[in-house]
């Protein structure tokens, strides 16, 4: 579980996170939603401190994070997997390399179970036998694949995961979030998925946060969400035609 | 002056956390390999060239029939030891290595590669930017004594060739009233201008913000930067250690 409390950050003049609270449970996606430049993502780097919030806190599994020293963030960081918008994938090295990376710098065990590791995550992610590709022969789908392997290889006890759909295909889309679903239950972590894509939120939506310029402004599950009577969140939920379809013809 | 302050938290950074000594030492292998090998042929070509034109041009300013021939070699041999190998191929160094390093660790901040080091718990400064630092330590003076040997050739070559001076006199003058501290002096350069203009890219590098042209402006603000310590970092070190006292 990962609690955050009063979060804030400001560029400049510029305030982008107000006192924004939550909790997010272990076992079940969590979802950070809302239109872009919201500041989703900046809230995302906020809870792993790659950007240092301006007030707030934030508690792994009742551990204060904010408050700890260099060295009880980098053994808190080490439990953490992430997958980046882009993939984030070290261009220098190829798949197979790119997923032993955690396991090698920081993992202790025999270099045969280490491939044995990463050819099961690669497995469970669906590319087997991509391991000596580059990730310049790679499309967008199976970039992000390879950053959820790198993210799990290590068993991380919280899985975090910047826009994961983002310039992906529909299907592809919805393979990464069942990919995201079934391994916070499988590895029963504590996931936090940022997106704005209403099909995420449709598929794998348990526990919903909805930001709106910088505040949350309202919480629930993917069942709750299209009759919040939150103007805001309707205009962001009923933004595409399938959705004022849906609405219009009473299944919404 | 934030700017250097932020730059002193860098270097700082650089020895935190640190990584096994078994990982720094295959990484700065391979900066050493990117950086020597693959510079190599520039400067032996640079710097050839350099004593070849700087042998023909104290020739042609040397009309005196009272000055020795050799004082050519000799001024040549000052000029390469002094100046043209190590700041001259310093400056050569930021353009090519310096904006390489700004380029490669500004692609690697805007598409979020060091946020995954630090999201892994890696000091991404340590992991990064120390064995680059190192390859730069100690590569540049190994190039700057290739450099220096290969302009003291180019001017022997032209020489020859041109019948400016014989090879005797070439040799002669080289020899001649030699002051082995200006190669210790050199060497002190080298190794300060390698550390300059790592660290220096480097740090531009890591703080790019926004895309692929902040990139660019990265690595073209790294080269700047670095040739203006280098030339700060030239005088200073002239007059610590070579004003009289």
């Amino acid at each position: 579980m990962i609690e955050i409390q009063n979060i804030t950050k400001s560029f400049g003049d510029r305030k982008v996170l107000h006192g924004i609270s939550g909790v997010f449970e272990k076992g079940k996606p969590n979802l950070i939603i809302g239109a872009s430049g919201t500041g989703k993502s900046v809230l995302l780097k906020c809870i792993v401190e790659l950007v240092v919030p301006d007030e707030g806190k934030v508690f792994f599994d009742n551990r204060n994070f904010t408050d700890s020293d260099r060295s009880k963030k980098i053994e808190i960081r080490r439990e953490i997997g992430m997958l980046f918008q882009g993939g984030a994938l070290f261009d220098s090295k190829n798949v197979e390399e790119n997923v032993r990376f955690p396991l090698d710098m920081l993992a202790n065990m025999p270099r045969d179970e280490k491939q044995d590791r990463v050819n099961l995550v690669l497995n469970r992610v669906g590319l087997k036998g991509a391991n000596k590709k580059m990730p310049s022969e790679l499309s967008g789908g199976m970039r992000k694949r390879v950053g959820i392997a790198r993210a799990i290889v290590n068993n991380p006890r919280y899985l975090f995961c910047d826009e994961p759909n983002s310039g992906l295909d529909p299907q592809t889309s919805i393979l990464i979030d069942e990919l995201i679903r079934d391994l916070t239950e499988d590895y029963d972590t504590t996931t936090i998925v940022v997106t704005h894509d209403m099909n995420s939120v449709l598929g794998i939506g348990e526990n919903i946060m909805f930001i709106y310029q910088g505040q949350k402004l309202w919480e629930g599950s993917k069942t709750d969400i299209t009759h919040s009577g939150i103007k805001e969140l309707d205009d962001f939920v009923f933004a595409n035609k399938v959705m004022i379809a849906l609405k219009e013809s009473g299944k919404g | 002056m934030k700017e250097v302050g932020r730059y002193f938290i860098f270097l700082s950074n650089l020895l935190v956390n640190r990584e096994s000594f078994k990982t720094h030492y295959k990484l700065v292998i391979d900066e050493c390999v990117l950086i020597g090998l693959d510079s190599i042929f520039l400067f032996v070509l640079v710097s050839s060239f350099m004593g070849a034109v700087s042998t023909v041009q104290t020739a042609f300013n040397l009309v005196a029939p009272y000055i020795p021939r050799y004082v050519i070699s000799q001024v040549v041999r000052e000029m390469t030891v002094l100046e043209l190998a190590p700041t001259v191929m310093a400056i050569i160094y930021a353009g090519k290595v310096g904006s390489s390093m700004a380029g490669n660790l500004g692609t690697m901040r805007i598409t979020e590669q060091i946020d995954a080091l630090e999201v892994m718990g890696i000091n991404s400064v340590n992991y990064l930017v120390l064995p680059k630092i190192t390859a730069s330590v100690l590569m540049f003076p190994m190039l700057v004594i290739v450099s220096g040997v290969c302009a003291l050739l180019g001017g022997y070559v032209v020489g020859l060739l041109t019948g400016i001076l014989s090879p005797t006199e070439y040799i002669y003058g080289i020899r001649y009233a030699f002051n082995p501290f200006t190669i210790t002096f050199a060497l002190i350069k080298s190794i300060a201008f390698g550390f300059l203009v790592s660290s220096i890219s480097s740090f531009k590098g890591y703080y790019t913000t926004g895309g692929a042209l902040e990139v660019g402006i990265s690595s073209t603000k790294a080269v700047t930067t670095s040739v203006i310590a280098i030339l700060l970092a030239d005088y200073l070190l002239a007059q610590l250690l070579l004003s009289p006292a």
